[in-house]
C-alpha cells in the first residue's frame, strides 16, 4: 500500500516534469502554426528548422559558449580552490564570501552590473559587446559553483600526500597534476558540469551582456522569436535537442550498469 | 606558492564581481543629469508592493518546492543500481530543457483557451480560469526550478547511513520520528542549498511573470528589466533597485546561514 | 556522483567537437539592421523573398546582421545604455524625433539613395524630421482596435469599448508608455501629442481605471489568433494575418479618431559604414523589395510605384488604406518636451507596477 502510494507520487511529479516537454515536441508535427490546436502531422517544420540560419548558428554560439565558459572557469576555479584551501582561516573567510556573492545575487542584478561594467569598457576601450562579454559574465556566474564542488574534495584529502610526493623528489607541478588533481577529480567534473549547464541554459545575464552584437545564444533567439505566434520549427529543434540528450543519457545510463555488473561479478 | 594559484581567480572576481556591483552602488546614488542623490533610493518606498509581492511569491514556491521534492529526493536516495539512476536522469533532463520555451509550454496549457480547459471540456468539466493569476506564476517557479531542490537533497541523503536509520527503528522510533529527528537534520545542508538555488532565481525572474502572471503581478525582475533595456529606461534609478535586491537577498541568506555553512559547499549537487 | 560525472564527460566530448567545427567568414563589412520584432521585413520563409539575402547578393560585400527590438522604448534604452552600436535603425516617427534632436542619427546623403524619389509627397518632409534630411520612410500605418466578432457584438465605435467592465480581464494593452497612455488620452479626448502634465495624469489614472489581462506588444497577434483576448488596440495591417488563421478577428477604427504611424530608416550616430547604410536604405526601396516586405508585413506602404503594384485586393483595403476623412482624424505622435517624457515614463512604471 504503502510503496503504491510512493510510485503514485512520483509518477505525479514526473508527470508534472514532463507534460510541457510533450506537449512541445507534440506541436512540432503540427501541420498549422496554432499552439494549441492540432491539425495534422506533418515533418515540414523540421526542415524550415534546419533552414533556419539565425537557428543553427545561435545553436552553434550557444554550445561555444558553453563549452568555453566551463572549461575557463574550471581551470581557473580549480586552482583557486587549491589556493583557498591552503589560506588562513581569516583570509578564507574573506574570500569565501566574495565566491559567496554570484551564488546569492540574483541573476539579474548580475546581468545588469556586468552590462555597467561593459559599457564603461566599451567608452574606455573601444569594444563592442558581444561574445567576450558574454563569455566573461558566464565564467563569472559558474566560478563560484566550480570552487563550491572541488573545496570539500580538498578538505576530505590527507594534505600528507602532497608533502610525500614532494618528498619522493616530485616537482610542484607534478605532485598537483598526478596526487592532488586525481583526488579532487569528481568535484572538478561535477563542477565543469554545472558550469555547463548554466551556461547552456542562461537567459538573463546573456540578455543584458550581448549588447548590439548579432552573436546570439539559443535563449536569446528563442526569446525574440516568442513575440509573434512562434513558427513550430522551434518546437522541431526542441524535439531534437531532447532526443540528443535522451540518447546521450541512456547510452551512459547503459554503461554505468554494465560497468556495476562486472564489479559486482568480479568481487563474487 | 600554492596560496598563489588562487591569485587569477581573486583578480577575476575583483573586476568581473566587485567592480560591476559597486557601479550599481555608484549609479543608485547618482542623479540622471550627474551628481549625487538620495532621489533613487527615496523613490523606492513606491515600489513596496512590488517587492513583497516577489519575495511573496519566491517564498511559496520554494516552500512547495522543498515539500514536492523532499519525498522524491528520499525515494532515489534510497533506490539502487539501475533504478536510482533512471530516476535521477529523469530529474536532470528537464534542467537541459530551454526553460524559455517550458514556461510558454505551461501558458498554452493553461490559457483560458488552452490543452488544459480543452481536456476538462472533453469531460464536461471547466473551464477553470488560471492564466495571469498568482497560481500560474507560482506553478512557473516550482516547474522550473523543483530539480535544483530535488539534486541537493538527494546528494546529502544518499550519503546518510541506513544503519543509522535502521537502528532508530530498532530503538523504537516510528516513521515521522525517523524523518524529523534524523534525515531532515541530517540533510539540512542539502535543504539550505537547494532553498538557495530555488529562491534566488524566483525572487528575481521577469519571463515567468510576464508570460504566466497578465498585467497585475509584475515582479521586481520586470521593473529592473524595464529601466535598464525595456520600455521606461533610466539605469539610476533601476540601479537603485537592483541595490535594494542585493541587500534584500544578503540580509535572507545571512539568516539563513546561522544555520551552517560549510557544509553547505558539499551539498551543491 | 559517478554517474553525474560519466555523463557529463560523454556529452561535454561531444559538444566541445561539435561546437569548435567550423567558424564564419571574417573579411566582410558588418553592417548592423536593428528593426521591429516580429516579420518586419521579408524573411523568405515560405515562397517569400528574402531580402535581406538579396541584398547580400547584390553587394557581396556587405554581411548584414538583423536584430529586432519589441518597442521604440526598448530600442532608445539599449542604445542610450552605450551597450550597441547599430548601422541602420528602424524607428517610428515620435522616437525619430527624439534621436533627431538628441544627436543620435546622421544625417544622409540622398544621392546615395535616388529611390527616395519614388516616395509618395505626403510621407516626405512629415513633423518629424520637417527638411527630411534624416530619415526615409519604410513603412506606415493606422492603429484601431482589433476584436474577436464572435464575442463583442456589436462593432466597436470609440476607445470606451476596451474600458468596458464586462470586458474585464480580457483585454490586452500596448506595453509601451506612448501608445497605451495616447489611447486613454483619445479616449478623454485630450491630443496625443498635449503638453499638458494634467491631461498626462489624467490618462493614467484612466488606464488604472480597467483590469487588463496584460500588457503586450507582439504577442497580442498570439493571443487574439488563439482566442484568448476579446479586444486589444493593434496595428491595422495586422489584422489581415490574423484574420487569416481565425476568421472571427474584427478590427474597427474609433470615431476619436486614432495614431497615424510611420516608421522609418535613419543612420545611427557614429556608423562606421555610412555608405553602406545609405545603399541598404536605398535597396530596401526598391520596387520589388520593398513590396516583398510590404506583402510580409501587411502594413501600408509610402512607395507610389508598390502602391501601384499591389494586388487589388490589398490596394483597396480600407483598413490599410483608410478614406483621407478617416486619416484626417488620426494623430501623428510627435516629440514631446523632456519633462513631459519624464512624467510619461514614471507614470508608466507607476502604472505597471500596480
Amino acid at each position: 500500500m504503502k510503496k503504491l502510494l510512493s510510485r503514485f507520487y512520483m509518477g505525479l511529479i514526473f508527470l508534472f516534469l514532463y507534460t510541457p516537454i510533450a506537449v512541445l515536441i507534440f506541436f512540432s508535427f503540427n501541420q498549422s502554426k496554432s499552439r494549441s490546436v492540432f491539425t495534422g502531422f506533418t515533418l515540414n517544420w523540421y526542415r524550415e528548422m534546419l533552414r533556419d540560419d539565425m537557428l543553427m548558428t545561435s545553436l552553434k554560439n550557444t554550445l561555444i559558449v558553453a563549452v568555453l565558459s566551463s572549461v575557463i572557469a574550471t581551470i581557473l576555479g580549480t586552482l583557486a580552490a587549491i589556493g583557498i584551501s591552503r589560506m588562513k582561516k581569516r583570509v578564507r573567510t574573506a574570500v569565501m564570501n566574495v565566491t559567496y556573492i554570484p551564488v546569492i545575487n540574483p541573476d539579474i542584478v548580475i546581468g545588469v552590473s556586468m552590462m555597467l561594467l561593459f559599457v564603461l569598457g566599451t567608452r574606455l576601450l573601444g569594444l563592442e559587446l558581444g561574445f567576450w562579454s558574454i563569455l566573461i559574465a558566464h565564467i563569472t556566474f559558474s566560478l563560484p559553483y566550480v570552487i563550491l564542488n572541488i573545496l570539500p574534495k580538498l578538505r576530505q584529502m590527507d594534505h600528507n600526500l602532497y608533502e610525500a610526493a614532494l618528498d619522493l623528489g616530485c616537482r610542484r607541478h607534478q605532485a598537483l597534476l598526478k596526487v592532488v588533481l586525481p583526488e579532487i577529480l569528481p568535484g572538478v567534473v561535477s563542477g565543469l558540469f554545472m558550469a555547463f549547464t548554466f551556461s547552456l541554459d542562461d537567459f538573463i545575464v546573456t540578455y543584458f551582456t550581448s549588447g548590439s552584437s548579432s552573436f546570439q545564444t539559443l535563449p536569446i533567439t528563442i526569446y525574440s522569436m516568442t513575440r509573434k505566434p512562434v513558427s513550430p520549427k522551434i518546437n522541431a529543434m526542441f524535439t531534437l535537442l531532447f532526443l540528443v540528450v535522451l540518447l546521450i543519457l541512456i547510452f551512459v545510463n547503459l554503461r554505468d550498469s554494465r560497468l556495476e555488473k562486472r564489479e559486482q561479478e568480479r568481487s563474487l | 606558492m600554492r596560496k598563489r594559484m588562487a591569485a587569477p581567480y581573486l583578480v577575476w572576481m575583483l573586476l568581473f564581481t566587485l567592480v560591476p556591483l559597486g557601479m550599481v552602488v555608484y549609479y543608485a546614488f547618482t542623479a540622471k543629469e550627474g551628481g549625487f542623490t538620495l532621489q533613487n533610493l527615496t523613490n523606492i518606498p513606491k515600489y513596496a508592493p512590488v517587492f513583497a509581492r516577489s519575495i511573496w511569491l519566491a517564498l511559496v514556491a520554494t516552500a512547495l518546492c522543498l515539500v514536492l521534492a523532499f519525498p522524491v529526493a528520499y525515494r532515489i536516495a534510497r533506490s539502487t543500481g539501475n533504478r536510482q539512476r533512471t530516476l535521477l536522469l529523469l530529474v536532470m533532463l528537464p534542467m537541459w530543457m530551454n526553460f524559455l520555451l517550458c514556461t510558454r509550454a505551461w501558458m498554452t496549457l493553461l490559457e483560458d483557451t488552452g490543452l488544459i480547459n480543452r481536456f476538462l471540456g472533453l469531460i464536461g468539466l471547466g473551464p477553470v480560469h488560471m492564466i495571469n493569476t498568482q497560481g500560474a506564476v507560482i506553478l512557473g517557479m516550482v516547474y522550473n526550478y523543483l530539480p535544483f531542490m530535488i539534486l541537493p537533497l538527494y546528494s546529502v541523503m544518499v550519503k546518510i547511513d541506513r544503519s543509522v536509520i535502521e537502528a532508530a527503528r530498532d530503538l523504537g522510533a516510528d516513521g515521522i520520528r525517523v524523518i524529523g529527528r534524523i534525515i531532515i537534520p541530517l540533510s539540512m545542508p542539502g535543504i539550505i542549498s537547494g532553498i538557495t538555488m530555488v529562491f534566488v532565481p524566483s525572487v528575481s525572474t521577469f519571463i515567468i511573470s510576464r508570460w504566466l502572471g497578465g498585467s497585475s503581478n509584475l515582479l521586481i525582475g520586470d521593473l529592473i528589466e524595464q529601466q535598464f533595456i525595456g520600455s521606461a529606461y533610466d539605469p539610476y534609478a533601476g540601479s537603485a533597485l537592483a541595490l535594494v535586491l542585493m541587500v534584500l537577498m544578503l540580509i535572507i541568506m545571512a539568516i539563513m546561514n546561522l544555520f551552517d555553512s560549510e557544509e553547505i559547499e558539499g551539498a551543491m549537487i | 556522483m559517478k554517474r553525474i560525472i560519466s555523463v557529463f564527460t560523454v556529452v561535454f566530448l561531444l559538444l566541445s567537437c561539435l561546437s569548435l567545427a567550423g567558424c564564419g567568414d571574417s573579411d566582410k563589412i558588418v553592417l548592423k539592421v536593428y528593426n521591429w520584432g516580429g516579420d518586419y521585413i521579408s524573411t523568405g520563409e515560405g515562397d517569400t523573398l528574402d531580402t535581406i539575402a538579396e541584398f547580400e547578393k547584390a553587394y557581396p560585400h556587405i554581411k548584414v546582421e538583423y536584430t529586432t527590438f519589441a518597442s521604440n522604448e526598448e530600442m532608445y534604452a539599449k542604445l542610450q545604455s552605450g551597450s550597441a552600436q547599430y548601422d541602420v535603425i528602424i524607428p517610428s516617427d515620435y522616437m525619430t524625433a527624439r534621436m533627431i534632436e538628441e544627436d543620435m542619427v546622421e544625417q544622409l546623403d540622398f544621392s546615395n539613395i535616388p529611390n527616395y524619389a519614388d516616395v509618395m509627397e505626403q510621407y516626405k518632409n512629415l513633423p518629424f524630421d520637417p527638411n527630411n534630411i534624416y530619415s526615409v520612410p519604410y513603412i506606415w500605418g493606422t492603429v484601431g482596435i482589433i476584436y474577436d466578432s464572435s464575442v463583442v457584438k456589436e462593432v466597436p465605435t470609440s476607445w470606451d469599448v476596451l474600458w468596458d467592465p464586462q470586458y474585464a480581464d480580457q483585454v490586452l494593452m500596448f506595453d509601451n508608455p506612448r501608445d497605451a497612455l495616447g489611447i486613454a488620452m483619445k479616449k478623454l479626448g485630450y491630443s496625443q501629442n498635449s503638453t499638458n502634465a494634467y491631461e498626462w495624469q489624467e490618462a493614467a489614472e484612466e488606464l488604472k481605471k480597467q483590469k487588463w489581462q496584460a500588457y503586450l506588444m507582439d504577442e497580442i497577434l498570439d493571443k487574439m489568433e488563439n482566442g484568448e483576448a476579446v479586444m486589444a488596440p493593434y496595428y491595422a495591417g495586422d489584422t489581415l494575418l490574423i484574420q487569416e488563421e481565425n476568421p472571427n478577428i474584427a478590427f474597427a477604427m474609433p470615431e476619436e479618431g486614432s495614431n497615424l504611424f510611420v516608421d522609418s530608416m535613419v543612420v545611427q550616430k557614429g556608423s562606421a559604414h555610412k555608405t553602406e547604410a545609405e545603399q541598404f536604405i536605398n535597396f530596401m526601396c526598391e520596387t520589388r523589395i520593398a513590396k516583398a516586405n510590404v506583402e510580409m508585413i501587411s502594413y501600408s506602404t509610402p512607395l507610389q510605384s508598390v502602391y501601384d503594384e499591389l494586388e487589388p485586393e490589398w490596394k483597396n483595403s480600407k483598413i490599410l488604406y483608410p478614406d483621407r476623412e478617416v486619416l484626417d482624424r488620426c494623430e501623428s505622435f510627435v516629440h514631446l518636451p523632456a519633462d513631459i517624457n519624464a512624467l510619461i515614463q514614471s507614470l508608466w512604471l507607476e502604472i505597471k507596477a500596480g
